[in-house]
């Protein structure tokens, strides 16, 4: 037991002076100036076959964008990036490149110092974006409705996509914005100036894609209702449900869940009436996590401590994001598991941690070892699930789930015909932007090959 | 440590570096600030007659290349814009301050002998070291018969030549402009005349690029542009290849040169000494980075020459002249392939597609588990080197020699050449 016992938990809004809050989301990577830019892609080889369009979940031609930011063809450097990626602007923002496309960069092979391909993505795209609409245009009306759940990067891709190709969509979006995690979920310093905001409005400049907000799968319409009224059906859900920890008092106060939270930070109009924590446990070790973690410190808690049960190599998070939490001060804790929530008065106010190592077999296991942690906030960042309700609420013919993802073939479809589903709630992949989009493109490809046959 | 002095005509200095006659030598401020930087000498910037020629605005035209600046330079702007009394007042007095260094005046004036009598006359009371005639400058001057329009002519060159030497005690350096199809004819004009010592090259005729939005060429003068004189580390090639005719020509061997062109380090001014030059001259790299670029080009020529074990510039000067062939005699016997380290290998797949699309299709590509892998086919590579050169990794391609055992057999006594040499038996 720690010492200081008597001491109330201490979680309140406006630990920041008032006019700190306008910064304090600032673009954690700004981006290049033009003469940047142009130095950078000049390090770009024009790979043949090249490693870095390969790792590109949507598979980006990166030499050819890259190439034309050299000839000061913006223009077509952002189309390029834009027909593989409509998500181009927040995946150059988003997107984990160190285990992406500039793993695979030849640089890194080389020298360790691959190309700032997101970098130079995003210095396309955002010039694409500054000069006007999105650049595609609407195939020859095909005469058919295609039905998008979920205004996230899967269903939103899927959705301009079909646009593309001439068919029309209506997407289901259960909240009230549209965006997904681009606009709930991602860390605020990754996409300052509501720029998932920003980049949807500018996508749905293509036309033909109508959005019906507040409309929720299984709550105002069903699967069922759906397949009768359009010809194929695309489910870009994500994952709405989180991991529960299993102890006896997560519901005390203070405990709380991180996407949840971070959903009300992103949302919040005014950062300062935000209740924070002096002293933050994050329990994870999943980007969320670290998102969590730095955007604690940032709205001004003192102490922020990430408990993660394995060691570093094991973590979710990239070795960028967490060298990134160890700048902005954030504290790692490696080999502890959570044990017990201590409570006062009903409210969080200690955590205690076992230590773990792995058995002979690898197994991980605890030791008798246990230390405790002051915590005034306990955030869960431990995974998301699915949650299947919505789908199966008045089917006879209910959607197969495996190890809690639907399953789908190569082009996306579901175990039931004219269904397809990507991103999240699949298991395409590694949870992110990138794959969303790109699951919803290809079923947006195959939705239109089948309405075309 | 290796001993830098140089001796060119006769003109002496503590190192081979020279300013070649441009703007970092217009005047007694940056002369002096030149030679406290270490330049071995000057070329002054090119005097002719008061009253002084009027510039215009602008005058400098660049191409970058990927992000560098300054890989080509051009010009339009004409000789010294100063009076002739205010230069060599200040010439003299630099001399005087710096006696050790270099310094030659260039001269350009019209093409009549008392023109050139009357200001040699006047260079003389300075006691420069020598005069460079500026035959060179192919804009502006030119169009007023002088500068290139002089130096495109041999016969103009050697009846000047022959009016300085006349008229003069100085030795006469003679500067030839690159604007010719046969840098000989100049070069041997300029030795029938007289002249002491060649220098080369100057610039070379050209439009930098055409402004888009206005459509005019650029350096943009009010909407219009003439061509300019092109110099920097692009042209460096062009000038080594006309040091190297005149370095090996029967008539014009063992004429003292002052290389230049596009010299930026210690490498290029080695590469111009090595094909015969005594002093080398630099413009463009001083004008890019300031005058202490002298500082590495002097010790790093120091550092390499002790490696070397040369002793004195003349320890290898002109050794790579007797490299320089005709084709004809280069070994038709002599065979290379490509071989790329693996090890070193990046998977960038350029070797590749360049052999693939405009070569010869000897590089195969493979993938080992995934791994991309590229091999050459000895049997089809000819030896281009294309593949050597496009591979961003230093050392990874390598061209290695296949010893056949045949003997050295130039183009004119190759089986295969119809009009071969016939053996003397
Ligand atoms: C905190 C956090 C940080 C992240 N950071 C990154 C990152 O930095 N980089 C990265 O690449 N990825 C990141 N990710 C992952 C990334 O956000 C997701 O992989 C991606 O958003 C998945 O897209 P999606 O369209 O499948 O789902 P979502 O983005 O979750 O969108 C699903 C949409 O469907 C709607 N919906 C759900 N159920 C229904 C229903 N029944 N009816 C109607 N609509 C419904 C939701 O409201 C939502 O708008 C992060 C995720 C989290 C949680
Ligand atoms: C702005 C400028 C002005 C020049 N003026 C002269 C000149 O007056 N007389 C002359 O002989 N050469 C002149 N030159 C040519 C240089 O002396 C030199 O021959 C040429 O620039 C090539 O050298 P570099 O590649 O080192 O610049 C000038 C060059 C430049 C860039
Ligand atoms: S691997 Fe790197 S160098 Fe090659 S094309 Fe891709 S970004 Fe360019
Ligand atoms: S040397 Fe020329 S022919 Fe041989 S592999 Fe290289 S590019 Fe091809
Ligand atoms: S060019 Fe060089 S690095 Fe690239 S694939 Fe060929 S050998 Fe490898």
């Amino acid at each position: 037991m720690s010492g200081s016992g008597t001491e109330a938990p201490d979680v309140k809004p406006g630990r920041l002076e008032k006019g700190a809050y306008q910064n304090v989301f600032d673009d954690i990577a700004p981006p290049l100036s033009a003469r940047e830019a142009l130095i950078e892609a000049a390090r770009c080889h024009f790979c043949y076959d090249a490693p870095c369009v390969e790792a590109c979940p949507t598979g980006i031609d990166i030499p050819s964008f890259i190439g034309k930011i050299r000839t000061g063809n913006l223009k077509g450097s952002a189309i390029d990036i834009l027909s593989a990626n409509i998500f181009g602007g927040t995946c150059a923002r988003v997107c984990p490149v160190e285990e992406l496309c500039e793993e695979a960069c030849v640089r890194t092979a080389g020298e360790n110092k691959p190309v700032k391909i997101g970098m130079l993505q995003r210095h396309a795209v955002d010039a694409l974006m500054a000069a006007g609409p999105q650049p595609f245009t609407r195939g020859p009306e095909s005469g058919r409705t295609v039905a998008v759940v979920g205004a996230g990067p899967a269903g939103l891709a899927c959705a301009h996509r079909l646009a593309m190709l001439g068919q029309k969509v209506d997407v289901y979006e259960a909240r009230s914005r549209s965006g997904g995690l681009n606009e709930h979920g991602i860390a605020a310093y990754k996409v300052p100036d509501a720029f998932a905001q920003r980049e949807v409005a500018w996508l749905m400049g293509i036309g033909g894609i109508a959005i019906h907000h507040n409309k929720a799968l299984g709550r105002d319409v069903t699967l069922a209702e759906l397949r009768k009224r359009y010809p194929a059906v695309f489910l870009g859900v994500g994952l709405q449900s989180t991991q529960k920890l299993g102890l006896a008092d997560e519901a005390l106060d203070g405990v709380e869940d991180a996407v949840a939270y971070i959903e009300r930070l992103r949302q919040a109009k005014d950062l300062g009436t935000l209740p924070v924590g002096r002293r933050v446990v994050v329990i994870g070790g999943g980007n969320t996590a670290i998102d969590i973690a730095i955007q604690s410190k940032r709205l001004g808690a003192e102490d922020v401590t990430i408990a993660y049960r394995r060691g570093p190599s094991q973590m979710g998070a990239t070795d960028h994001e967490q060298h990134l939490a160890q700048i902005e001060g954030v504290r790692i804790r490696h080999w502890v598991a959570t044990t017990r929530l201590i409570g006062w008065k009903g409210r969080v106010k200690e955590i205690e941690l076992a230590y773990t190592r792995l058995d002979e077999a690898g197994k991980l296991v605890l030791t008798e070892a246990r230390t405790t942690l002051l915590a005034d906030t306990v955030f869960k960042a431990i995974g998301q699930t699915l949650v299947a309700d919505p789908f199966n609420a008045d089917a006879r013919e209910p959607l197969a789930v495996k190890n809690g993802k639907l399953v789908v073939n190569d082009e996306r479809e579901t175990s039931l015909a004219g269904v397809y589903a990507g991103g999240d709630c699949t298991a395409t992949g590694t949870d992110l932007t990138v794959r969303a989009v790109e699951d919803g493109k290809r079923a947006a490809i195959a939705i239109d090959r089948r309405l075309r046959a | 440590m290796a001993d830098l002095r140089s001796t060119i005509a006769g003109v002496k200095s503590p190192n081979p570096f020279w300013l070649a006659s441009a703007p970092p030598t217009d005047k007694e401020y940056n002369v002096v600030r030149a030679f406290k930087a270490g330049w071995g000498g000057v070329v002054w910037k090119t005097l002719g007659e008061d009253p002084p020629i009027v510039n215009t605005c602008s005058r400098y035209g660049a191409m970058s290349l990927n992000g560098q600046r300054m890989v080509g330079f051009n010009n339009i702007e004409l000789i010294t814009d100063r009076p002739l009394d205010v230069n060599l007042q200040e010439i003299k007095r630099v001399k005087r301050d710096w006696p050790d260094r270099a310094m030659i005046v260039s001269l350009m004036v019209p093409c009549e002998e008392r023109n050139w009598k009357a200001i040699l006359k006047r260079v003389e009371e300075t006691d420069a070291d020598g005069i460079e005639l500026n035959f060179g400058c192919p804009h502006g001057m030119s169009e007023r018969g002088m500068g290139a329009a002089v130096g495109q002519v041999p016969e103009y060159i050697e009846m000047v030549t022959r009016w300085c030497k006349q008229h003069s005690r100085m030795p006469v350096f003679v500067k030839l402009t690159p604007n010719v199809t046969n840098i000989l004819g100049p070069a041997r004009a300029a030795k029938v005349g007289g002249g002491d010592a060649v220098s080369l090259i100057n610039t070379i005729n050209s439009i930098m690029a055409v402004n888009l939005d206005s459509m005019s060429p650029e350096p943009e003068v009010d909407g219009k542009g003439s061509h300019g004189g092109y110099c920097g580390p692009a042209v460096k090639p062009i000038a080594l290849h006309m040091v190297a005719e005149i370095a090996r020509d029967a008539e014009t061997r063992g004429l003292p040169i002052s290389g230049i062109g596009g010299i930026s380090t210690w490498r290029d001014a080695a590469e111009f000494i090595a094909l015969g030059s005594g002093s080398v001259q630099v413009c463009t790299a001083a004008m890019h980075k300031g005058f202490k670029i002298v500082e590495d080009m002097i010790d790093g020529l120091a550092n390499w020459m002790d490696t070397k074990g040369y002793r004195t510039l003349s320890d290898f000067q002109g050794r790579a002249v007797g490299n320089v062939s005709d084709w004809k005699f280069l070994n038709m016997n002599y065979k290379t392939v490509a071989a790329i380290d693996q090890a070193a290998c990046i998977k960038c797949g350029l070797c590749y597609i360049a052999c693939e699309d405009t070569s010869h299709q000897a590089i195969s590509k493979a993938r080992d588990n995934g791994t991309r892998r590229y091999q050459v086919i000895e049997e089809e590579c000819v030896g281009c080197n294309l593949c050597m050169h496009v591979c961003p990794v230093d050392h990874c391609i390598t061209m290695k020699r296949v010893d056949r055992g045949l003997p050295h057999v130039g183009w004119v006594d190759d089986p295969r050449n119809p009009q071969r040499r016939q053996a003397a038996n």
